[in-house]
């Protein structure tokens, strides 16, 4: 039996389509992937996110607990703050990648992925120190996002916050229809934009009254569908494609948020530091790189990419980018094919079709 | 609401023919369409390819999915809808008209009698649902 988040029934109300994704029955499309992608892009779309999971550390040691867990570093960030990391393994492949929120030096939530919500706690679990307490709340809480370059506008007259006070990447808790959220200004799409957790059966109180404030600004229901080809032109990383227990953060461009102390200052030690130190005095052996396809085919994940005869790498991730109007890709190939211009090819069925390495993010917004 | 129109033979893989003669020009159905959501690439085989019942003769790929085609009969294309190539989304705007795929001549007429009507399609369709 597929879980179901709050929402649900909201959701058949309104003609999603709904698909099985990692273990929940979650909306993929309402009216359509280009129109809701292009929603996003141009007004705003409300994300029913309901099934990530939600898992508190908190305790005397709660920011060293964090610190040896995740790559980034905790001590960094300040209350109210929200940061970026992977969960690694001790050989450097990737447990999860994770948003932690910090109320104060101890309490800490950690969002990740639904599909890893219990593969996540354990590994926390099996790795908790002294003085530090580890809660999975992921039932208790849903979690709504709102993107879009109207999303503020929207969003403003449902809670007492000043947005304008709330940056990126910060969050506040206060409420929406006289219910307690932690609003963040964080996102997975490219676009400005909020996320909303609040108590599991809130959720449909939220999801009304933003539809309600939106409808005059042009906000839309999205589906996974359209959620995944607006990360995949902001090049965010999705787990189980640009990352994975076998792809570690430094081919994955995630080299940011992993500090592996160049610097007296840098954070102490954290699970695979010491393995993906080596990986980089070794030398990182692929690298993600973004492909724009010059002839008529969508790359897809596990196609192979090809330097000539060569056999180079393979897609991560691909889809046809309604903004660019293009067949983008993600591809990890091997180091010294990354430079962006050089051109490549895709093994897209019997044929292998020429694309080209490009910048990434394909999108940014303005 | 799907439609199906009365004078086309439809298949279990959710394409349907129109018979002319010893032509039939191929298409996938309303059903199909809207499975597969915005279709942004068409692949058809062109002119000369021949064509052999139940095996894939192209490729629909919407946003999130790649679909094969079966061809419903066999023979030779003799004629392939290129503007889909640039224009993908014709398929999921006009199915039964500008959307179709492939005109083949039929080397086997016998075929058609195991397609089915647009009666049984439909019944075909809620007996899956």
């Amino acid at each position: 039996m597929l879980k179901r988040t709050p929402l649900f029934e909201i959701h058949k109300k309104l003609g999603a389509r709904m698909v099985e994704f990692g273990g929940w029955e979650m909306p993929v499309q309402y009216t359509g992937v280009i129109e809701e992608h292009r929603a996003v892009r141009n007004s705003a779309g409300l994300f029913d996110i309901s099934h990530m999971g939600e898992i508190f550390v908190t305790g005397e040691h709660a920011r060293d607990f964090v610190n040896l867990i995740t790559t980034n570093d905790i001590s960094k960030i300040l209350d109210g703050q929200c940061q970026y990391a992977a969960c690694c393994y001790e050989k450097g492949g990737v447990v999860d990648d994770v948003i932690s929120y910090r109320f104060n030096p101890k309490k800490y939530l950690i969002i990740v992925n639904a599909s890893n919500v219990d593969k996540d706690f354990e590994w926390f679990q099996k790795n908790k120190t002294a003085g530090v307490t580890l809660e999975n709340k992921s039932s208790d809480y849903s979690l709504l996002a709102l993107q879009g370059p109207k999303a503020q506008k929207i969003l403003q007259p449902l809670v007492d916050y000043p947005l304008d006070k709330l940056v990126y990447y910060h969050f506040c808790e206060t409420k929406m229809g006289g219910k307690p959220i932690i609003l963040s200004r964080t996102g997975y799409t490219g676009e400005d934009g909020f996320e909303i957790c609040g108590a599991w059966d809130d959720a449909p109180v939220f999801w009304e009254l933003l539809m309600k404030e939106g409808a005059s600004n042009g906000l839309q229901p999205i589906g996974l569908g359209a959620r995944d080809t607006l990360r995949l032109e902001a090049a965010y990383s999705l787990y189980g494609h640009e990352i994975g227990e076998t792809i570690n953060p430094l081919e994955a461009r995630l080299g940011w948020v992993v500090k592996l102390g160049s610097t007296t200052l840098d954070k102490s030690d954290f699970i695979g530091k010491k393995a993906l130190q080596e990986i980089k005095a070794s030398g990182i052996k692929r690298n993600l790189v973004g492909i724009e396809m010059v002839e008529n085919g969508i790359p897809r994940q596990g196609y192979e990419v090809f330097s000539g005869e060569r056999k180079i790498g393979v897609i991560t991730s691909g889809t046809f980018s309604p903004t660019l109007n293009k067949a983008i890709g993600l591809a990890l190939v091997e180091s010294g094919f990354g430079a962006v211009g050089s051109e490549l090819l895709v093994q897209v069925r019997r044929q292998k079709l020429r694309g080209q390495i490009v910048n990434l993010p394909f999108y940014k917004r303005k | 609401m799907p439609t199906y129109p009365k004078d086309l033979k439809y298949s279990k893989e959710h394409e349907w023919v129109k018979v002319e003669g010893k032509l039939a020009i191929i298409g996938v159905t309303d059903y199909a369409q809207d499975q597969l959501g915005d279709i942004v690439m068409v692949e058809i085989p062109g002119e000369g390819t021949a064509v052999t019942k139940d095996d894939a003769f192209g490729v629909l790929e919407s946003v999130k999915s790649v679909s094969d085609v079966f061809a419903p009969v066999s023979g030779k294309v003799i004629e392939a809808n290129d503007p889909l190539v640039d224009s993908p989304g014709i398929v999921n705007e006009d199915c039964y008209g500008e959307g179709w795929l492939v005109k083949v001549e039929m080397s086997r007429l016998s075929e058609l009698e195991t397609l089915m009507n647009a009666e049984q399609y439909e019944k075909f369709l809620s007996d899956q649902a």
